[in-house]
């Protein structure tokens, strides 16, 4: 693709491709923006009319607004700690030769590969259920009460639930990263004096930057937008505990059949995850550069 | 001070014996140089002493001490490896006060001796960059100054030069050798590349198979080689073997002969013979010859001979430099 020629040729056999993709976002973009400005609910067929900014109005001075911004910027940021510090440490641990390493390395990746309102129904049921759960069975055994995970903790346990589903992605990519490191530089810093612990922090997490950078930006898209885990556990609540911007977005339009709040709600949660991705940028991008 | 004994040091990876048995003293402030064909045990001999790999038996003394368990840090050595090891997100300065932060140095010290080390290897203007910003020769130079500032024992360096041009190469050779005199430290030094062994050493440790096959003085081993291996490998380019009637006249299964050790003419001599290649270098000419009943042989003549591919020739061996080896290939 050097020469001008081969540049506007390229151009025009790309041209259908971008221009489909073009409408594929720009048009649902577009209704949406159109709907959040009409007042419109579904249990008021035939009476849609122009409001202007009421839906955003409403929808930013609704005190579930506040909560929800708050618990999604707590289970993004919660998820990300867990799962970067975490995935270091079975990154670390996975780069050591041990007996049975392949197999170890393959049960780390599994949960990636359930299905988020699967792996919620188990941790659900199965783990933090009061009655039924390990962990119930667990404090019980030891002599504590049992602890409703759900009710009396939900956004942490849905924090819990996600960083189980990311931590393989993060370690993964931590992994392969951590193998890139030259072995000879750990030699010659083992030979310079460094310990296990300053060869950690002066080699290896410097080395990984750029990968834990990745794994943030890519882990932040996805989070801000968790949805089913929320659904199938909590269902936000008790009260707006465990909603966020989608969860609440969701529960305007299908609980309260309040489109045009809804829509309201949508663009407002894409305002502020490209608020959140420029901050992101700003911030760690610049690791990327190197 | 730094002197270096090896003693029945043995190292075998897994099943793959790699030194089965090997003793060596090597003196305070000597310059050693390990050369050996690729694959003979130089890299690992070398990591054995900076404590890098474990011996499998045998024991290091380091000074007087057994260093054998010991961690690679308390040995007191330096090493500069071949790919040079830098640490990519450190600047040179941070590269450099990397050992010296690492022992707990105030840092004040560590400002002086990083500038002082950056004076030495002209490094002074290249403080700042990260070594993805330098060139190969300079990098060679961090990782020497990353090694100078922990006032070693001993250096170690392994293949240092052979990622460089070979231009750049002679001129770190000459620094190297250089730092040598001024700094009178222990250095052991790995190369495959005969004219860094010879010019550089004090004393030649000639590897094969994990084995040492002689240790001396550079002209020692070019003068008396112990046998057909050491002869062979050192001195370039190489000395000619001939096996046959020839070798059984002088009472050996097998003579050699250097190339320069030869005196070529055109009208008479012992051993006739057509030149098949001519290499003309200017200062000296290596003609390769085919020689009547021996085979390929090298001989080395004056710059401006004006011999070419196909002129018959006779050569004829300086006796007194002429080697003589037994059956086994060991010199008589
Ligand atoms: N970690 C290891 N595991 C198994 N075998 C090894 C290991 N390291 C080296 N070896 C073997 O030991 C032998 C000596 O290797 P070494 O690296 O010391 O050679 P060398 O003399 O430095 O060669 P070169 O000039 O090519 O660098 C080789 O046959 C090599 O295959
Ligand atoms: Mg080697």
């Amino acid at each position: 693709m050097a020469t001008l020629h081969t540049r506007t040729s390229a151009r025009y056999m790309m041209a259908p491709a971008v221009l489909l993709l073009l409408a594929w976002m720009l048009i649902p973009l577009g209704m949406t923006l159109y709907f959040s400005f009409l007042r419109y609910n579904l249990l008021m067929p035939g009476m849609e009319e122009w409001t202007g900014f009421l839906n955003y109005k409403y929808f930013l001075t609704d005190p579930a607004f506040d909560d929800a911004l708050i618990n999604t910027l707590l289970l993004v940021g919660g998820t990300l700690l867990i799962t970067v510090i975490g995935g270091t440490l079975l990154a670390l641990m996975l780069d050591q030769p041990f007996f049975g390493r392949g197999i170890v390395r393959l049960m780390v990746i599994a949960p990636f590969f359930v299905m988020p309102t699967v792996s919620a129904l188990v941790w659900k049921n199965m783990l933090m259920h009061p009655v039924y759960g390990l962990f119930a069975w667990l404090a019980k055994s030891v002599g504590l009460p049992p602890v409703d995970w759900l009710a009396q903790v939900p956004l942490l346990s849905v924090i819990m639930i996600v960083s189980w589903q990311w931590l393989p992605f993060a370690t993964l990519i931590l992994l392969t990263a951590m193998q890139s490191l030259d072995e000879e530089q750990k030699e010659a810093a083992e030979m310079d004096g460094a310990g296990a612990i300053s060869r950690f922090i002066y080699i290896v997490v410097p080395h990984l930057a750029r990968a834990i950078t990745v794994v943030i930006l890519i882990e932040t898209i996805f989070l801000l937008s968790v949805f089913a885990e929320i659904l199938v556990t909590t269902n936000g609540g008790p009260g707006t505990q465990s909603t966020n911007i989608t969860y609440l977005v969701y529960s305007l339009a299908l609980l309260q059949f309040d489109v045009g709040g809804a829509s309201a709600g949508g663009i407002v949660a894409v305002i502020l995850a490209n608020i959140v991705a420029i901050f992101l940028i700003r911030m760690i991008g610049k690791n990327l550069d190197r | 001070m730094g002197n270096i004994r090896l003693e029945n040091v043995k190292k075998a990876f897994g099943d793959a014996i790699v030194i089965p048995d090997l003793d060596l003293e090597i003196e305070n402030g000597e310059f050693v140089v390990f050369v050996g064909p690729s694959g003979c045990g130089k890299s690992t001999l070398l990591r054995l002493i900076a404590g890098l790999e474990d011996v499998t038996g045998g024991k290091i003394w380091i000074n007087g001490r057994d260093a054998t368990g010991e961690a690679p840090a308390s040995r007191g050595l330096a090493m500069v490896f071949q790919t040079y090891a830098l640490y990519p997100h450190m600047s040179v300065y941070k590269n450099i006060a990397f050992p010296l932060k690492m022992a707990g140095m105030d840092k004040k010290a560590i400002d002086d001796k990083v500038r002082g080390a950056a004076e030495t290897l002209n490094l002074t203007d290249f403080l700042h960059r990260r070594p993805g910003q330098l060139s190969g020769g300079q990098r060679q130079r961090v990782a020497i100054g990353r090694a100078i500032v922990r006032e070693p024992k001993a250096f170690l360096f392994d293949e240092p030069l052979s990622n460089l041009d070979a231009a750049l190469r002679v001129a770190m050779r000459l620094e190297i050798s250089e730092l040598h005199h001024q700094l009178k430290t222990t250095m052991i030094y790995v190369t495959h590349d005969q004219v860094e062994a010879m010019t550089m050493a004090d004393k030649i440790v000639v590897l094969r198979a994990g084995i040492i096959e002689q240790v001396g003085s550079p002209l020692d081993l070019y003068r008396s080689p112990r046998n057909r291996f050491v002869a062979g490998f050192i001195g370039s380019p190489k000395m000619n073997f001939v096996e046959g009637d020839k070798a059984a006249k002088r009472d050996a299964y097998a003579i050699g002969i250097r190339p320069e050790h030869m005196t070529l003419s055109t009208d008479d001599g012992q051993w006739p013979g057509t030149v098949r290649v001519s290499e003309h270098l200017g200062s000296d000419t290596f003609l390769h010859v085919d020689v009547e009943g021996a085979g390929m042989m090298t001989v080395r003549s004056d710059g401006d001979v004006p011999i070419d591919h196909g002129v018959r020739v006779f050569l004829t061996p300086d006796e007194a430099k002429l080697h003589r080896f037994d059956a086994d290939g060991k010199a008589l």
